[in-house]
């Protein structure tokens, strides 16, 4: 009898060796361990055994039960590492092939230079004005200081629609109309839009093109504050370590009227071709605004003060992505626009 | 305007001051310098020669062999100037010497004749062909006979100047003369101005003796004075006079010509000069001329006259454009003996007018157009006088025939220092104010603490205030000005609603796989109105640049294929585009045509492209179908958005769809038309434009959270044969209305037509969703439900049941 549970055991442990796989060794786990496997048999035979042998053969019959159990629970651990490891050999893939791209699309570069400049001046307490696209003489020149028959305003210069209606050439006609409906009141907008002079289009001319102004009005508005406000909106979208310097200029709905240079981003004011040697990058105009204008739209322009401030969404994407030709932000090759879907921040 | 700095030095000192600096100090304190001009262009070796002999070429018709002298030695040189010849004066580049461009000129064999340096003409010492006087245009230049030989040529044609170009604002016009860039630079280095000492001998005979003057246009021509000068002599004018000229982009002609010129632009006042014996009459008569009346000026061009326009005439005819051209029947020429000079005040909006009808804008029209200075029409007649005398051996006749009504009051501003540092947020002390206005020449008292100014005549641009503010700024330095930040209510700012929601738009649309547009309003008549969602009559220019750009667009649709078509001609074959513009309908709101905001798109080639695991997708309806479904999802109003199929013109029959919100038609969608697409070299092309500003004012209701189910929903799925022209639409509003409250979801998961499929029939699967949000439903429940789906399909759409 103990001869025979000593094979059956050896037997088994041959089995489970034999065993290649979790499906086989199942199959040995069944045949040996199962409820109708020999070993089951052979602990229901025990009770054709003799009394006081009984004990000793339970005792081997539970020992070689627990030995087969441990070696068939190791070789199943094993074979079932096996098949995951040769799962994972065939599931292998060559990282290096190209990905899935996810289709995306991006704002336009004039869009996002345009969205960075509203968001500063929105951080500071401005709003975004619009207005129409098509403007009447007076919002356009009249309100602004440039009366009919001023030299600034000639019919080659823009395109009109009838004597009294053009295209917009700049967005300060938004100003006039803002003043107009604030009533007297304080002010602080920025106005983005599309503006029409009658150019022929070239490298760097559009007939089209987008500017961007900023006006704020109130009581005792000072140059030094539009000086404080383009400097750190100069160091915002150019840098940290800009620095400005303002010119004296002229346009007719500001009096003092201003250039802003801002120290080269590219060379850090030491001279190179983005500010042509000078150190100095011009980058808007401003000015305070003129009484004038304050007068027309019914402000009193002993108590109120202002200033102003403009410029071109087009020069500063060439200036800061170094775009040579202007026409490239109208042809829109997907070449060019999807350039700017990174962010810069 | 170009400012010689050898000519500035007459009259304000700059010694020791490099150009670059002093250029810098003008750039920064108000007229902008926009180049450094170094007239030498690094020229060495350029000597004065004088012709010893010339021969011809013994093998070259057009050479001659000269001999030299250039001081230390006679070089031979060969020189194919058809105007040199034995005894000139000439200049010459020596052996070795450089010319402008690096240009060296190095002994050399012409024809088997040694040549040792060149005889230059102006252009080759890098003076522009149309400044050079016309008789040394085709040749060498030659100089007066008192040039010392060997001496440095560049010194005394005054070529080691530098010349500094203004880019002068439209307001200071004071700057388009010497003096008036003086009184600036004197201003900057806190220099004196030095005005021309002007003295010269008069003769006894009077110049109103011999000329009358009328002037019938008062309003136009307030001031005019002439002086008479005798006996001159026309001839070339000396070679400084020449040089001034030349360095200040005028070309010289003779020296009444010339004196006229360089008076124009030392004071800024131009002058005229007649022949007087040409005018015949003795008189001066201005007025306005009449319509229709003709006059040669001196560029040979007969021009017909307005009434409008003013005219310089003897009393009978035109003799000149006043203060725009002269007449050729009265200009000064060659054998001219008596002069009337001319220098007059004509009103800025006469000759701008005048100018501008005749397309002459010369270097006088400029400066009258701008306002000269009232102060200097007398002194610059005067100063021409002086010049004639001296230059031309004129004899001039005593005292000037004068007319003049023209106010010279100057402006008077009165402003307190308290009000101009509060404006520029600024301190700065009354004595420094004081010693701005003063190093400005602005003649002040300070009475009562208040600073009273006489803004002087030449500086037309100071008027207000503020002028003084910007005065006074500038001078004391933009730089000093601290940085402070406006005093205000604080607002919080920000975007409106819409503007808010149309960068909602702009994110979706870019995060649906568009790129963004930027494409012109202006269009051609012709495509105005193509694809356009509504038409309107059009706005037009009055003065288009061209037929391609004339018309203002009803539609973005247009431009957007332009886009595609550009992309795919360069093999960007698969591309998608959106654009928000606005379009323009003229339907008269408030005088202005309408406008709009649009979003439009274009999409084509391949919308799905992983090409090397086999898995690429053409595009197609549902594509942009989609992305309209998800914008109008991300505004919240994807629950009323209905497509309706459409004809629409340009568009394929069969695959376009006008979009409603509820009832209103928002907007279409598409193919292009196979032939439009073919005219426009593209393949499947498909387009959407919705109006914009329509569906940004549909209210929404306000964002609620709609608790997440807790009980399982249960799904039943419907297999059906129905009319090939039923629509997907059609069954899915039967089911959702037969369905009931129960039915939570609708999903069309399979569409078939073809083999097994009767003609004329298709087959269609719906996924259908049971759930109730409060309980599990039992599966009688669900069964009911359905049964009713199922009978209303086939009652209502004639759907037969599948399997
Ligand atoms: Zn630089």
């Amino acid at each position: 009898m103990e001869q025979q549970l000593n094979e059956l055991k050896e037997q088994a442990l041959a089995k489970i060796q034999e065993a290649t796989n979790v499906k086989e060794l199942n199959e040995v786990r069944v045949a040996y361990l199962g409820r109708k496997g020999p070993i089951t048999d052979a602990l229901k035979g025990m009770g054709k055994l003799p009394a006081e042998e009984r004990p000793k053969m339970g005792a081997l019959v539970n020992v070689i039960r627990a030995t087969v159990t441990e070696v068939l629970e190791e070789r199943m651990a094993k074979l079932e590492e096996d098949a995951i490891n040769e799962q994972l050999e065939k599931e292998s893939i060559d990282v290096t092939l190209p990905g899935r791209p996810a289709r995306t699309g991006n704002h336009h570069p004039l869009t996002r230079v345009v969205e960075e400049i509203e968001d500063f001046f929105i951080s500071m307490g401005y709003e975004v004005a619009e207005g129409p696209e098509v403007e009447k003489d007076y919002y356009n020149f009249e309100a602004l200081n440039l009366p009919k028959g001023h030299p600034a305003r000639d019919m080659q210069d823009s395109f009109y629609i009838s004597e009294d209606i053009l295209l917009r050439t700049h967005t300060s006609p938004v100003q006039a109309r803002t003043m107009e409906a604030k009533g007297g009141a304080p002010i602080k907008i920025i106005c983005p839009g599309k503006v029409y002079r009658r150019d022929s289009d070239d490298a760097t001319h559009s007939h089209q093109f987008t500017q961007i102004e900023g006006l704020v009005i109130g009581d005792d508005i000072r140059m030094s504050d539009l000086k404080g406000t383009l400097s750190l909106f100069a160091k915002k979208m150019f840098g940290d370590d800009r620095e400005i310097r303002l010119r004296p200029s002229f346009f007719p709905f500001t009096e003092p009227s201003v250039e802003m240079d801002i120290s080269c981003f590219k060379c850090g004011g030491d001279g190179c071709n983005v500010c042509k040697k000078t150190g100095w990058i011009e980058i808007l105009g401003a000015g305070m605004v003129h009484p004038n204008v304050l007068e027309m739209a019914g402000y009193d322009p002993s108590v109120v003060t202002g200033f102003a401030f403009g410029m071109g969404p087009e020069r500063i994407a060439m200036l800061k992505y170094g775009v040579e030709d202007i026409r490239h932000f109208y042809t829109n090759d997907v070449r060019f626009v999807s350039q700017f879907h990174r962010t810069e921040a | 305007m170009l400012v010689s700095t050898e000519w500035l030095k007459d009259y304000v000192n700059i010694d020791g001051i490099p150009a670059p600096e002093l250029a810098e100090s003008i750039t920064r304190s108000g007229i902008e310098v926009d180049a450094i001009i170094n007239r030498s262009q690094g020229m060495t070796n350029v000597v004065v020669g004088h012709v010893l002999e010339c021969v011809q070429h013994p093998d070259a018709d057009k050479l001659n062999v000269c001999q030299v002298d250039i001081g230390a030695e006679t070089s031979q040189i060969v020189c194919g100037a058809p105007n040199v010849s034995k005894g000139q004066k000439v200049i010459v580049a020596k052996s070795g010497a450089v010319l402008p461009g690096g240009f060296e000129i190095k002994q050399a064999k012409l024809r088997g004749v040694e040549s040792n340096g060149m005889i230059c003409s102006l252009q080759e010492l890098g003076i522009e062909g149309r400044l050079v006087p016309k008789e040394y245009a085709e040749g060498i230049y030659v100089l007066p006979e008192d040039a010392v030989v060997g001496s440095n040529a560049l010194k005394i044609l005054e070529l080691d100047d530098t010349v500094l170009e203004f880019d002068l604002t439209p307001n200071r016009s004071d700057a388009l003369s010497m003096l008036g860039v003086a009184y600036e630079v004197g201003a900057i280095l806190s220099q004196e101005v030095k005005l021309p000492e002007i003295a010269y001998e008069e003769s006894a005979e009077k110049a109103e003796d011999v000329l009358k003057l009328r002037i019938d246009a008062k309003d136009e021509n307030p001031m005019y004075v002439a002086k008479v000068v005798k006996n001159v002599k026309i001839a070339e004018s000396p070679l400084w006079l020449q040089n001034r000229l030349m360095a200040s982009g005028i070309r010289p002609h003779n020296n009444v010509v010339d004196i006229t010129n360089f008076i124009l632009l030392e004071y800024g006042q131009p002058l005229h000069a007649f022949d007087y014996d040409r005018l015949v009459t003795g008189e001066i008569v201005v007025r306005l001329a009449e319509e229709g009346e003709k006059i040669t000026t001196l560029d040979e061009a007969e021009r017909t006259l307005k009434s409008h326009q003013l005219v310089i005439t003897n009393g009978a005819e035109p003799v000149a454009i006043a203060g725009v051209m002269g007449g050729a029947n009265s200009e000064v020429h060659d054998g001219t003996t008596t002069v009337v000079i001319e220098s007059a005040y004509f009103t800025p909006a006469t000759v701008r007018r005048t100018s501008k009808e005749h397309g002459l804008h010369s270097d006088a029209s400029t400066r009258f157009e701008k306002g000269v200075d009232p102060e200097r029409v007398v002194a610059a007649a005067e100063r021409a006088a002086q010049l004639i005398a001296e230059l031309a051996d004129g004899e001039v006749l005593a005292g000037s025939v004068m007319i003049d009504e023209l106010d010279k009051t100057p402006v008077q501003i009165t402003i307190s220092p308290d009000y101009i540092n509060s404006r520029l947020g600024m301190k700065i002390s009354l004595e420094d104010m004081l010693s701005i206005l003063e190093r400005l020449k602005f003649p002040t008292e300070a009475i009562n603490g208040q600073l009273v100014i006489d803004a002087p005549t030449r500086r037309q641009d100071i008027r207000i205030k503020e002028d003084i503010i910007e005065e006074i700024a500038r001078m004391y330095g933009y730089d000093n000005i601290p940085m402070t930040l406006p005093i205000t209510e604080s607002n919080p700012g920000g975007l409106t609603p819409y503007q808010k929601k149309r960068r909602t738009v702009k994110a979706f649309l870019e995060g649906a796989g568009l790129y963004e547009t930027l494409t012109y309003s202006l269009t051609s008549a012709k495509e105005a109105q193509t694809y356009a969602l509504e038409t309107a009559p059009v706005t037009n220019l009055l003065m288009p640049i061209s037929e391609e750009r004339s018309t203002l667009r009803q539609s973005i649709i247009p431009h957007l294929l332009e886009v595609a078509t550009y992309n795919v001609a360069r093999r960007n074959e698969s591309v998608g585009f959106y654009e928000i513009s606005s379009v323009f309908l003229d339907e008269e709101e408030d005088g202005l045509p309408k406008e709009t905001a649009h979003v439009a798109s274009v999409i084509t080639g391949n919308w799905v492209d992983h090409a090397w695991q086999a898995d690429t997708k053409k595009v197609d309806f549902f594509v942009l179908k989609g992305i309209v479904e998800g914008l109008m999802d991300s505004l919240g109003l994807v629950d009323e958005l209905t497509f309706e199929q459409a004809v629409l013109e340009g568009m394929h029959p069969g695959r376009t769809a006008n979009i409603y919100h509820g009832n209103k038609r928002i907007g279409f969608i598409g193919q292009i038309h196979p032939t439009e697409q073919n005219k426009r070299d593209l393949k499947e092309t498909y387009v959407m434009e919705m109006n914009l500003d329509k569906i940004l004012s549909i209210e929404t209701e306000e964002l609620l959270y709609v608790p997440v189910p807790r009980h399982p929903s249960i799904s039943r799925d419907i297999a059906l044969v129905v009319s090939s022209d039923t629509s997907a639409g059609a069954l899915e509003d039967v089911i959702r209305r037969a369905g009931g409250e129960l039915l939570t979801g609708v999903k069309l998961f399979d569409l078939y037509e073809g083999d097994n499929v009767e003609s004329g029939k298709k087959s269609v699967a719906f996924s259908l969703k049971y759930q109730d949000p409060e309980r599990t439903l039992t599966d009688e429940e669900v069964v009911k439900a359905h049964e009713k789906v199922l009978a209303a399909l086939t009652s209502e759409a004639g759907a037969q049941l599948r399997g």
